[in-house]
């Protein structure tokens, strides 16, 4: 099972800086475990305490896993999965 | 009724437009709350006056005073304005990546600029300003991020608006940036219509705009509280491109392209509401016209192109 995984630019001293990573996983929470053992450090990055850290958002298929099932949100094979840091964003 | 004491007064009661064409089906409908009418051409103008209106009469904001405020464009637009009919001074941070036409109108309407680095977005316009902020206590800091009167011109303003003219909603979007406009007409919308989707749709830049050097500099908003919202989608520079580039080919209606976001997410909802053979009303906000947006070409070329060009500016 393939996923792929977008990785900001921020995390990318982790994976080689690769922007893009494959990973696998049936549920979110599996995925990250297996990024972390791809990439060794990446799991603390975005995990505090077994909860996402409150400054990452992760996006299945472009929406927020915090409105889907968090960590358990289910994945399968073809899925896209973006990491991005909370920003302020653009123009207000 | 159409006539006002003052420009200020004319802020919102802004129309709600069906989208026939666009509408997935007879009983999933689109309705666009249509905020370009507003004094300068953006839903900022209701956070504008309800921040200005808030801060008088606190007693923070006396004849004569200096706003300063983190803003790359129409918050800034609306705050000058606001400041000129009421006889202040307006200094806006703004990253230095926002489209020229921003900086013009900012300056012709009085307002002084001071540039903050393109890397971080409105992240560092945001630090920046707080830095100002701290260093002169004679400025009135409205802070748009944490301000309630933001939130509730929203809760007093756009919800009501849109509940009166659509009693049957059962969908809103709108975009997701200081989180106002989902935070006050979703808390009211939600009040009176329990079963109501709450749905943001948030504009996904290119690279530089997430170009934090640690993520503890992360940013989210203090009037940010996700148990408004029911969903939350991240919607790219191509889709909402695409989005609004339809919105004015299929339906003759000109808006900016944080708008092409916000009805890529109102449309993917109306697919959803198809497949699953719901009825559906879907409220959505148009957050102002196409005019600052001229020179990104986006209304123009191929959308490729129009894309690429997007990429390192704030585009929404």
């Amino acid at each position: 099972m393939a996923i792929e995984v977008r990785i900001p630019t921020i995390l990318r001293p982790y994976t080689k800086d690769q922007k893009s990573v494959e990973a696998s996983g049936t549920t979110l929470s599996a995925l990250i475990t297996d990024l972390d053992s791809q990439y060794a450090g990446m799991g603390e990055r975005l995990l505090e305490n077994g909860a996402l850290r409150r400054f990452i958002n992760i996006y299945v298929n472009d929406e927020d896993v915090r409105f889907l099932g968090g960590l358990d949100t289910p994945l399968k094979d073809g899925d896209s999965v973006t990491i991005l840091p909370a920003v302020a964003g653009g123009s207000k | 009724m159409a006539r006002y004491d003052s420009l200020a007064a004319s802020v919102g009661n802004t129309p709600l437009i069906g989208l026939p064409r666009l509408s997935p089906a007879p009983n999933v409908r689109l309705w666009a709350k249509m905020e370009d009418r507003n004094p300068t051409g953006s839903i900022k103008d209701r956070t504008a006056i309800s921040m200005v209106d808030d801060a008088e009469k606190r007693g923070l904001l006396k004849p004569g005073a200096t706003i300063l405020e983190p803003t790359s464009g129409n918050t800034g637009i609306s705050l000058a304005m606001a400041a000129k009919v009421r006889g202040y001074k307006l200094i806006c941070v703004m990253p230095e990546n926002t489209s020229p036409e921003r900086r013009q109108l900012l300056e012709m309407w009085g307002a002084q600029i001071i540039s903050s680095p393109a890397a971080g977005g409105s992240n560092e316009a945001v630090r920046v300003a707080k830095e100002i902020a701290a260093k002169n206590p004679d400025y009135v800091f409205l802070y748009q991020y944490g301000n309630p009167a933001n939130s509730l011109a929203h809760y007093t303003g756009t919800g009501p608006e849109i509940l009166a003219d659509l009693p049957t909603i059962t969908h809103f979007v709108a975009g997701l940036g200081t989180t106002g406009t989902l935070m006050g007409a979703g808390r009211y919308l939600r009040e009176h219509r329990p079963e109501i989707e709450i749905i943001a749709a948030e504009p996904r830049y290119g690279e530089l705009v997430y170009g934090l050097r640690n993520i503890d500099e992360g940013f989210v908003p203090e009037l940010y509280d996700a148990s408004v919202l029911t969903r939350r989608f991240s919607v790219g520079a191509e889709d909402s491109v695409k989005r609004v580039r339809e919105l004015l080919h299929v339906e003759g209606i000109f808006a900016g392209i944080s708008t092409g976001a916000i009805l890529h997410a109102a449309i993917a909802i109306g697919k959803e509401a198809v497949r699953d053979g719901r009825d559906a009303d879907i409220a959505f906000i148009v957050c102002d016209g196409g005019w600052k947006y001229l020179s990104t070409g986006v209304y123009g070329s191929e959308v490729d192109t129009a894309t690429e060009g997007l990429d390192g500016t704030l585009w929404a």
